[in-house]
């Protein structure tokens, strides 16, 4: 690190020594911002008898070390599946399995099976939160890295590169949720920007792993799914050459098949017992949504009360009728054109419109939609920026149940600041949109403020949460009609710069950005060397 | 402008995460300060004493307190009732926090100050200073050692040092009276600051009250200038003390305020000279017993106790009473003083400031660890001027910065304290190598290149391999502390061990860099000797001095 710097001029894998030094100040910086959410408040912090979140991960972590696999997906008296019972799939289970090993070595006390229900001593919380940043440290920060580092190649703009990996190693909503309520989605997300970075680079078989391994820690990772697989399937039938797509698209299979059969191995002995845990992933029991999240069914509930009009069951048809229907576009397009940009517009797409149409939404789903879009903060620095404020203000009634105020608010400014330093994202933007853009920010400050202050209607006690999920859905839903139409192809420059800023702006969407190596072309140029080599 | 402002926004945002955090004893001590102020008569101020933590700073501290207490108690009243030992609601916390960061905007108003005038720099300097203009006011803002002490550990060191630097800018922009009350103001808050006291002292009287160029002669000295800088000083004294003098209770405030029953070492060493004194009275004792020359009774009764003991007694070397301490410290300051006497320009001015700090903090009586702040922060306002003070701020600060890791030992704030010292150093050194871009350091001697050739992709910019490896060496010694002992099962039975090491380590390199700085300073006499006579410009000279300095 320090040798780095001692002003020799040599680059490795093509970047200065100054730029690993910088990076690695922007790590330091963003673990410090983790460390200082992680002494706040955590889910459920003292509200037994079944906590939160943080209660949760410990129990799988209890449960997993003490009891054998067949047992940790059904209901054996020792594992009350009443209380937290695992259902995320097998490799966040595997993973808490290896947390609680560790777990046992410091303080056995902390995974003592039965007696540690509901522990909360500062060891416990110290050691649960370094789990968290640990993991943030070696997976989902060099994976942001990585992403930026991989994407484009010929001449680099070192200082954008890593302007662009402070926007997603400091996104707010993610430190809040992971450091503060807790939870492991910088796992999840991490391998799906990991798989991102290897589609950039054409190595296909690897994305199809990493996303397969994500899948297999959360199985909400399905909102990606599609994408992934258009995109992965659109350049087997994209192939010039038929023999080579249905080559490739055997050696995906395989790759998906052996990753998931090893990963779900220990549940396979039997058809009940693999059941038993997709039973537990997908339990349709649950109602429409949990508390009020700002999708479509939220919001419209204060019109239509949907939850009165039909059963479960023909509410969750409905909902997946919605959902499929609004899924198709983007889909289809991305596996007629399979390249970089449309993936990642895909990416969003798809999961805003899971986060807004389909059954059983959890608020935090929203992160799921603004990972992917910090990758495309290149193209759309203004959009990305607005859409992640508005994302973190959405979550504001489930963190300040954690009590977790302060730190939003430090967290959310600090971002803030930082961006407008550095990015400048209200740069040569059309004023009317400015205009529409800063009252939007307004408003969600006016609301958080009423929020706060304002005692509600003892009628409604709800009425400002809701206020806050609709707000935001109306945000969201302007989003994805925003990044749908940056995917079909508009550039939308008109719709967004002033003319002057236009001009340039198009200059840099074509040759900067664009990464000039998807796959595809990537495969093509490959055949073709080839076969000039052939020909000599 | 808008740079400080958007660092200082940045680090309050911050500071902000650090509330839930570690606090010390300093925070039932300035709670209590809360309590006594704002429900006693000023006349008991300085006799309470229900808490152990009686106000044992100078009365501007505690005018200061009451007025924070006047906003207390919107918060929460309970905390001001002096009975009501070690409350800490959640709100008295959220006030106490709040306070301390809202206060911090004195400093930062201070550093923008400094900024703004620029008042150090002129020609080349002023070109660097402008081409990376953010330096520093980030170092500054972003002193690692004020988010351990002040907002974790817990203390009011921001609005203190926002004074001195106010009171140093205004000096140097020649609004002399301004300076000195702000200094006077100061020294009546917190009496620390009496370490720089001497520097300032000198300064006055040296290009204040004697006026004009050229040598110094009694017709050149203004005596209206002195009364008035003396009216202002005694003012602000008469202000803070005269209260006290009328309630004929100034023994009792002194004695409040200079307690020499303490020991030689406070509880933690801080890594000054008497922390390598105590440590070779460690060694000799230790190889005394072996050889019998010393009782073990004897070594028995004068333990170590995890250096936690406030009296301390030698067993080996002889003890050292007040009285010598002071002596030395006098007797090491006095050739910076001259130094300032004779060159007497600004930047000499806030070299002898740091000099003072310097040698007060390694030669005094009962200091602190976190004194060396008093250092730290006078010497950022150098980094730019020379490269020379560049290698000298680094030293110091990684050194010191590390000196103060003994204040935190809970889990986060473990983690947190080593996170920013990485990011402060790796800072510090990345942003002072592109303003000064040095050429990696050698010595004149080809030999003692040639052996540290091996070792030479460890050297760090500005430092030679040497003082490379020292600085690094904190690396192993920080890894060794914690890891290595828990490790080896020694943390229980050697719980002093870490900050022996700690402090001995560090004090090394105060003392280095120490004699750095000192050396530079007197070079400055040599070459203002050479170069009086002719009329050239200070700026020169000094450029010359730190010539001369290089060919020692």
């Amino acid at each position: 690190m320090f040798e780095i710097m001692a002003a020799s001029t040599s680059k490795r894998f093509g970047f200065s020594n100054e730029f690993f030094s910088q990076l690695f100040l922007i790590f330091l910086a963003s673990l410090t911002i983790r460390v200082g959410v992680a002494m706040w408040g955590h889910s459920g912090e003292g509200k037994p008898p079944m906590f939160g979140d943080f209660e949760a991960q410990r129990h799988w972590m209890e449960i997993t070390v003490n009891l054998p696999f067949k047992e940790w997906y059904v209901d054996t008296p020792n594992n009350d599946l009443q209380y937290w019972g695992l259902d995320y799939p097998p490799l966040t289970a595997y993973h808490m399995m290896l947390n609680g090993k560790i777990a046992q070595h410091v303080n056995s006390s902390i995974v003592a099976l039965h007696e540690s229900r509901g522990i909360e001593t500062p060891q416990v919380k110290f050691f649960m939160r370094a789990t968290v940043i640990v993991m943030d440290a070696l997976l989902f920060l060099p994976s942001a890295a990585a992403f930026f580092m991989l994407e484009g190649s010929g001449k680099r703009d070192e200082a954008s590169i890593l302007k662009r990996i402070m926007v997603l190693v400091g996104y707010p909503g993610l430190v809040l949720v992971d450091s503060g309520h807790f939870q492991y989605n910088s796992i999840s997300l991490g391998l799906v920007v990991l798989a991102s970075s290897a589609l950039t680079r054409g190595f296909d078989l690897v994305g199809a792993f990493l996303f397969c391994l994500s899948l297999n820690y959360k199985q909400m990772e399905l909102y990606h799914a599609l994408p992934f697989f258009a995109y992965l399937f659109g350049s087997c039938i994209r192939q010039t050459n038929p023999s080579k797509g249905l080559f490739k698209f055997t050696m995906l299979v395989l790759v998906v098949a052996i990753t998931f059969i090893a990963l779900w191995s220990p549940f396979l002995h039997s058809v009940d017992s693999a059941l038993a845990v997709v039973h537990r992933l997908f339990p349709v029991k649950r109602g429409l949504y949990e508390d009020k999240v700002a999708n479509f069914w939220c919001s419209v509930s204060i019109l239509i009360k949907f939850k009165e009009m039909l059963s479960q069951a023909a509410m969750a048809f409905v909902c997946l009728a919605t959902t499929a229907v609004f899924l198709l576009p983007s889909f289809f397009h991305l596996l007629m054109n399979p390249n970089m940009k449309n993936f990642h517009y895909a990416s969003i797409n798809s999961s805003l419109i899971f986060f807004l149409f389909s059954f059983h939404v959890h608020e935090k789903t929203i992160l799921l939609a603004t990972i992917p879009a910090c990758l495309v903060v290149a193209r759309d620095p203004f959009i990305v920026l607005w859409f992640l404020q508005i994302s973190v203000f959405s979550m504001l009634p489930l963190l300040l149940k954690d009590g977790l105020l302060i730190p939003v608010i430090a967290t959310t400014l600090l971002f803030w600041i930082i961006l407008h330093y550095y990015l400048r994202p209200t740069e040569g933007i059309r004023r009317e949109l400015k205009l529409i853009f800063q009252m939007s920010i307004l408003g969600a400050v006016g609301v958080s403020l009423v929020f706060l202050l304002v005692k509600p209607p003892v009628r409604y006690p709800d009425l400002f949460t809701l206020l806050i999920a609709i707000y935001s859905c109306a945000h969201f839903m302007m989003f994805a009609v925003y990044f749908h139409a940056r995917q079909f192809g508009s550039s939308l420059t008109k719709f967004i710069f002033a003319a002057d800023a236009a001009k340039k702006r198009d200059d840099y969407e074509d040759d900067k950005i664009s990464s000039p190596r998807s796959s595809v072309q990537n495969v093509e140029q490959r055949n073709f060397n080839l076969r000039s080599r052939k020909r000599k | 402008m808008a740079v400080v402002w958007t660092l200082a926004a940045a680090a309050t945002l911050v500071k902000l995460l650090f509330i839930p955090g570690y606090r010390s004893t300093d925070f039932e001590v300035h709670r209590n300060w809360l309590a006594i102020t704002h429900s006693l008569p000023m006349r008991k101020w300085y006799t309470e004493d229900t808490s152990e933590w009686t106000l044992d700073y100078p009365p501007f501290f505690a005018a200061f307190e009451f007025l924070l207490s006047c906003v207390a108690q919107f918060f929460d009243a309970q905390m001001l009732i002096v009975n009501n030992l070690k409350y800490a609601s959640e709100r008295t916390i959220l006030f106490q926090r709040l306070s301390v960061i809202f206060t911090d905007f004195v400093y930062f108003y201070a550093v923008n100050e400094f900024y703004k005038n620029r008042l150090l720099f002129a020609g080349k300097n002023l070109r660097r200073m402008d081409s990376q203009p953010a330096i520093i006011p980030a170092l500054l803002i972003f002193n690692v050692g004020l988010f351990i002490v002040d907002h974790i550990h817990f203390q009011y060191n921001g609005i203190l040092f926002g004074i001195l630097l106010l009171s140093l800018v205004r000096i140097t922009q020649n609004r002399v009276l301004e300076g000195a009350f702000w200094f006077a103001v100061l020294l009546n808050m917190k009496h620390i600051y009496m370490y720089v006291a001497p520097a300032y002292f000198v300064y006055l009287l040296r290009s204040y009250c004697f006026t004009g160029t050229g040598p110094v002669l009694w017709r050149k000295f203004s005596i209206g200038r002195f009364a008035s800088l003396g009216a202002v000083v005694g003012a602000v004294f008469v202000m803070s003390f005269g209260p006290f003098i009328y309630f004929q209770q100034i023994g009792q405030v002194l004695s409040r305020l200079f307690p020499f029953k303490r020991g030689l070492l406070h509880a933690y060493w801080a890594p000054n000279f008497w922390a390598l004194y105590a440590v070779c009275d460690k060694v000799l004792t230790v190889s005394a017993v072996r050889l019998g020359l010393v009782g073990a009774d004897r070594v028995a009764s004068a333990a170590m106790t995890g250096g936690m003991v406030q009296e301390y007694s030698f067993v080996v070397l002889p003890d050292v009473p007040p009285i010598v301490t002071m002596m030395v410290t006098v007797i090491a300051m006095m050739p910076s003083l001259y130094s300032l006497w004779v060159s007497k320009d600004k930047v000499s001015f806030v070299r002898s400031v740091v000099l003072c700090a310097y040698t007060s903090f390694l030669f005094g009586w009962h200091v602190h660890e976190k004194a060396v702040l008093l250092m730290i922060i006078p010497m950022t306002l150098l980094v730019i001027y020379d490269q020379h003070y560049a290698k000298m701020y680094l030293i110091l600060c990684v050194t010191g910065f590390y000196s103060l890791f003994p204040l935190l030992f809970t889990p986060f704030e473990n983690v947190l304290k080593v996170l920013m010292l990485l990011q402060s150093a790796i800072f510090a050194f990345l942003a002072l190598n592109s303003v000064h871009s040095p050429t990696p350091a050698k010595f004149s001697r080809a030999a003692l290149n040639r052996l540290f050739k091996p070792l030479s992709c460890l050297q760090l910019p500005f430092l030679n391999v040497p003082e490379s490896l020292y600085v690094l060496g904190l690396v192993p010694l920080g890894v060794g502390n914690s890891a290595g002992l828990w490790l080896l099962g020694a943390d229980r039975r050697l719980p002093f061990l870490p900050l022996l090491t700690t402090s001995v380590y560090c004090s090394l390199g105060v003392l280095y860099s120490w004699l750095l700085l000192y050396r530079a300073a007197l070079a400055d006499i040599r070459a203002v000797s050479v170069v009086s006579g002719q009329g050239e410009a200070r700026g020169q000279r000094v450029k010359d001095g730190v010539q001369g300095k290089k060919q020692l």
